[in-house]
């Protein structure tokens, strides 16, 4: 009795709050556009009883995807999302790797130090952090001012609202969850490796590829899902930082509701997107099993 | 003894001063008294002065924060029932389903987990306000704080709350006596990152929130996309420094209660040895 109560309170709070609405994202992904409100149709009406529910079902078809793969906007925001959060999620990798290296490689009492500092920007307000970089990257920005007053150029570089600036953006947003996976599967690694490596005739850098590299493999590839998950579906950066050429599905789904109000459309952009992620999802869980399973 | 080579001290260097620059430069800029945010002209506070007068705004703050310490205080009770659920609860009809339901919600993008949210409140009925935020932020906060109360409860010796049911303790009691004191600090940092996560909530909070509430984010978020202002970052060096004093007070604290904790147990071996 004890463990039912224990059970049910959350479960059908997430039952309520997290599935049900998913469910009806789906159906209105196969709904109509209407002019009403709400702006689709069918509704489901319960007090036909079964024949409402015949009714209901046979309206339901997938017009809304064909219309997602006839429209060359869709396949353009999809594909320029995939490509944003894999050019970014490189970026963060190249920028995140010295940086966990460094912190292994630092003397075991600076090293929770080095950790909170990592950390407490992912404590600060997101929306914050990315509202920092406009006073950086526009055309009168610090940025331009600085590499003006240098010589480096003669003209501001435009920076801001092309995809540049998003994915400075996300490489910003996102390196904490770089930095953390690598730097714990590197402050495993056990030194004496090296050190036989090296005892055994292999240079430094060769010892690096060879040993250092492969064994933090785990934690390079957590990381990677860690920043491209979350970029996929971004939308505060490429609306803040991108401009209007900038095309994420993210913001697509966001005009489509707010701007275009239409709820059947938006709901299919959803569902796709949700279809796209499942699979570096089920990667990202497989990388974290095989850990787990190494770990014991 | 391993050595920082120069490329190391290079990189953190680098690295830190990515991760600050920003933050160090707009609060350098929320003190410049000219109206153009590129151009310094002196030392002011008067943007400071402008904010608190700026009654939208307040109200805004008084909203994001009404709807973070209900939200998160939900989150942290129902998240910490979600761990025990999954740690302890052992098989039950749909554990496979409750678990994912713990999972999808960190890595569902927030659009969807927003419109999704939207349209479950519009075919109820539900008008959209500070309640329907509330519900929303603590549904998806509760994941966080499931994952972090559990990840401290899979290291919890059981056998000291079976010691205390033996002797007598009723099941309620013996999770209120033993098992939440030792959970404590994983549920405290639980309740942080849920409070952290609902004050800086934008994409969901605007699918939520209707015409009636407006919350910090939302303000920021359409004053952010008329350009840069000095009283936003006036508003963000507030908030940066909330969190900067929040964050280093919580780690010194629980720095020294491990040290405290430490020495107890090194003088309780003592005593017994």
């Amino acid at each position: 009795m004890r463990k039912f109560s224990l059970v049910s309170v959350p479960y059908f709070w997430l039952l309520i709050l997290f599935l049900v609405p998913f469910l009806i994202v789906l159906k209105i992904s196969l709904s109509d556009t209407a002019l009403a409100i709400p702006p689709y149709t069918p509704t489901l009406d319960l007090s036909e009883g079964w024949a409402g529910f015949k009714a209901f079902w046979s309206e339901l078809d997938f017009e809304n995807f064909v219309f997602l793969t006839e429209d060359a906007l869709y396949w353009k925001a999809y594909l320029s999302s995939l490509q944003i959060a894999a050019i970014s999620t490189t970026l963060a990798l190249l920028v995140g790797f010295p940086i966990a290296y460094g912190m292994a490689q630092a003397p075991d009492e600076w090293r929770p130090t080095l950790m909170m500092l990592v950390i407490l920007p992912f404590w600060t307000s997101f929306l914050i952090r990315v509202y920092s970089w406009i006073g950086i990257l526009s055309t009168e920005g610090f940025l331009n001012q600085f590499l003006l007053w240098l010589g480096v150029i003669d003209a501001p570089l435009i920076i801001m609202n092309t995809k540049i600036a998003v994915y400075i953006g996300i490489v910003y947003t996102y390196l904490p969850f770089m930095i953390l996976p690598i730097y714990s599967a590197l402050e495993k690694l056990d030194g004496s490796l090296l050190e036989a490596a090296e005892d055994l005739g292999c240079t430094r850098t060769k010892a690096f590829w060879l040993i250092t590299i492969p064994l933090s493999r785990p934690g390079i590839i957590a990381g990677c899902f860690l920043v491209f998950i979350p970029a996929l579906g971004e939308f505060v950066i490429p609306s803040l930082l991108g401009g209007s050429e900038t095309l994420m599905i993210g913001k697509v789904l966001w005009e489509e509701f707010f701007n275009n109000r239409d709820w059947p459309v938006a709901s299919a952009v959803a569902v796709v997107l949700l279809a796209i992620l499942i699979i570096p999802i089920i990667l990202f869980q497989r990388n974290e099993q095989k850990q787990r399973e190494a770990g014991k | 003894m391993r050595r920082l080579s120069w490329f190391n001290v290079t990189s953190l260097t680098l690295g830190f001063a990515f991760l600050y620059l920003p933050m160090v430069i707009l609060v350098i800029y929320s003190f410049n008294a000219s109206k153009l945010v590129t151009v310094w002209a002196g030392f002011s506070t008067k943007w400071y002065g402008e904010l608190l007068q700026n009654q939208a705004f307040l109200d805004a703050a008084w909203v994001t924060l009404k709807v973070g310490v209900a939200a998160s205080t939900l989150a942290t009770v129902l998240g910490t029932m979600a761990a025990l659920v999954l740690v302890r609860a052992g098989r039950f009809p749909g554990r496979t389903l409750f678990s994912g339901m713990i999972y999808a919600p960190l890595v569902m993008p927030e659009v969807i987990t927003g419109l999704s949210l939207l349209l479950l409140f519009i075919s109820l009925g539900v008008d959209r306000g500070v309640f329907t935020i509330i519900l929303a932020h603590t549904t998806f906060a509760m994941c966080y704080v499931s994952v972090v109360v559990s990840s401290r409860l899979v290291t919890f010796d059981q056998s000291l709350e079976e010691a205390a049911l033996d002797l007598g303790c009723s099941p309620f009691s013996a999770f209120r006596l033993v098992t939440l004191p030792i959970i404590a600090p994983a549920v405290i940092s639980g309740w942080l990152l849920a409070f952290t996560l609902s004050l800086d909530d934008l994409v969901i909070a605007s699918f939520t929130a209707g015409p009636s509430a407006t919350t910090l984010p939302i303000k920021i978020f359409s004053a952010v996309r008329l350009g840069v202002s000095p009283e936003i970052n006036a508003l963000c060096t507030i908030m940066i420094s909330i969190v900067a004093v929040g964050v280093i007070g919580t780690s010194l604290a629980t720095k020294r209660a491990a040290q405290r904790q430490k020495r107890d147990e090194q003088a309780a071996a003592r005593a017994a040895g």
